[in-house]
């Protein structure tokens, strides 16, 4: 770096519009600097007129006593977080089981030919159902509904007929993604791989659901996200002690809220950090491959 | 001189778009047939359906006289005594060269993966592609892509070998390369089928060209023949164009 034309350059008219007046920081350090000012400022207007709108409202103080009283909570907060335990062994079994189930149910109604028709009639109504059922409705009906058959050899647990409910129900939304992610990739490769003489799975398996599961990494962990609120529905039940069963349980015989919160704080403390990575996972995806495109 | 590939009387449509209408065309053991013709002629299709990767309507396509369009055929069987390449290579984009090339061989006809890498090396160094077997599609060129497209469809050793516009999508200073490697097969006596809009090739190589119209082949010679005295007036008229066009 000795040429002198790159370090010492003399100012020109030009540069004294970029910096302004003011000279010496550059015209983006001083919007950066103005910027950071404008956010500040305005973030603490506009949480404290919200602060100050709750705090004054005419029954402020009997609310702040109801859902936040400190005493309740940390009485609470051992029994939710015991059932917190609860929906975090769920949150994971489903998470094993409905990959699983949904990729079989994408596969079905991808397979072509007259001949797999009825497995791809079978998995269109399967999606069209499942996905057709609110979900608290689904946990109702196959939580109560099934123990109560009583088949022979069938488990009689309603926390295992609610893993099933939400399987089911996110197992059709799973697939939907998967079929979604098997679409996106070009005809052109399933040609390329059947005129290799490989059958229809061996296609599936090998050209196309790598593809197809890369595309939709970010939609997945999306779902993952929300199945980790949605878990919190098995409470419905009743008789499955999960972290908002056991606040309600508290509530019902203190007739106060602050259970609720604390059952709210630890989903919280899971959900945030797993958006967090996720918005993060989902940047680098997008980064990574508009650099392989180049 | 034996028949290798014989398409009599084939029809297909796609929806109402008639494509191949009434297409007979036959190929012998060891010769190189050019297809060409405007685009939308049915040249690709006519290979798709060869390869059946597309059903035909009507007609029938025998290879070594046995009707491979019949019902109770083993498709995948045939398939792999039948090499395709297409216009735009097809890798798979999420495996290496020696993986892309070795797949059908490992998985459709469960040859050990030593024994398959072996004879994938051997080939990719004979096309000159020995140090991008570990690459991935997308870090090598156009050219390159191709040639080992090339190399994927010739691991099952096929009794035929369709191209489909192989250099219409490389860079014009790469389709040399592409074509230098159809060239050596040619040589080598294997029974090729090209579709291809390069007229100075295919007069080259070809032992026969079609001029296909409007589904069918319209006329069809020895090379010389074909491009020195066209018969139709429509074969006359698409080599005036592309005389025009600098291709010829």
């Amino acid at each position: 770096m000795d040429d002198p034309t790159l370090t010492e350059r003399r100012p020109s008219a030009v540069d004294s519009v970029l910096t302004g007046p003011t000279g010496g920081r550059s015209w983006f350090q001083q919007e950066g600097v103005r910027a950071g000012v404008i956010a500040s400022v305005s973030t603490v207007v506009f949480f404290g007129v919200a602060a100050a709108l709750i705090v004054n409202s005419p029954n402020w103080p009997r609310v702040r006593d109801q859902f936040f009283s400190w005493e309740d909570f940390r009485e609470a907060w051992p029994d939710v977080l015991g059932g917190f335990w609860v929906n975090v062994v769920l949150f994971f079994q489903a998470m094993l089981l409905i990959p699983v189930v949904a990729l079989v149910i994408a596969v079905m109604r991808s397979l072509r030919g007259p001949a797999f028709f009825p497995l791809r009639l079978l998995s269109i109504i399967y999606t069209d159902v499942f996905r057709g059922i609110p979900l608290i409705l689904l946990i109702l009906l196959i939580g109560f509904g099934v123990p109560a058959l009583d088949i022979q050899g069938l488990p009689n647990d309603a926390a295992f007929w609610g893993l099933i409910a939400l399987t089911l129900s996110y197992s059709a939304y799973t697939a939907e993604i998967y079929r979604s992610g098997i679409d996106a990739v070009p005809e052109s490769q399933r040609s390329s791989a059947r005129s290799l003489g490989l059958t229809q799975f061996q296609t599936l398996r090998f050209a196309l659901l790598p593809q197809a599961i890369r595309n939709v990494v970010p939609a997945l962990m999306n779902t993952v996200v929300s199945l980790q609120k949605d878990v919190a529905l098995i409470a419905v039940l009743g008789v499955v002690r999960d972290a908002t069963r056991e606040a309600q349980i508290i509530t019902n015989r203190t007739f106060n809220y602050t259970p609720y919160l604390a059952a709210t704080v630890l989903f919280l403390a899971v959900s945030i950090p797993l958006t967090r990575y996720v918005d993060w996972y989902v940047a680098r995806d997008r980064a990574r491959r508009s650099q392989a495109q180049v | 001189m034996t028949v290798k590939l014989a398409l009599d009387h084939v029809h297909k449509a796609y929806g109402d778009r008639v494509v191949l209408d009434g297409m007979t065309v036959s190929v012998d053991e060891h010769q190189v047939v050019c297809l060409i013709g405007p685009s939308g002629c049915g040249k690709s299709t006519l290979l798709r359906c060869v390869d059946l990767l597309d059903p035909i309507d009507r007609g029938t396509i025998t290879l070594d006289g046995v009707d491979i369009t019949a019902k109770g055929i083993d498709t995948n069987a045939v398939r792999r005594r039948i090499g395709i390449v297409f216009q735009s290579y097809n890798l798979f984009p999420h495996m290496s060269v020696l993986d892309n090339v070795t797949l059908g061989a490992r998985r459709a006809q469960k040859r050990p993966r030593r024994e398959a890498e072996e004879q994938a090396r051997e080939l990719l160094d004979r096309f000159g592609l020995g140090d991008k077997a570990e690459e991935f599609p997308n870090r090598i060129s156009g050219g390159q892509n191709q040639r080992a497209a090339i190399v994927r469809a010739l691991m099952s050793d096929p009794e035929i070998l369709l191209l489909d516009e192989v250099t219409s999508a490389l860079d014009p200073e790469l389709v040399g390369e592409v074509l230098g490697v159809i060239r050596e097969l040619a040589e080598r006596g294997l029974t090729m089928v090209l579709a291809t809009h390069e007229m100075g090739f295919a007069r080259d190589v070809a032992d026969r060209v079609c001029f296909l119209n409007e589904g069918r082949v319209l006329e069809e010679a020895p090379p010389a023949e074909l491009f020195g005295s066209p018969q139709e007036e429509r074969t006359q008229q698409f080599l005036a164009r592309v005389t025009e066009a600098g291709r010829l």
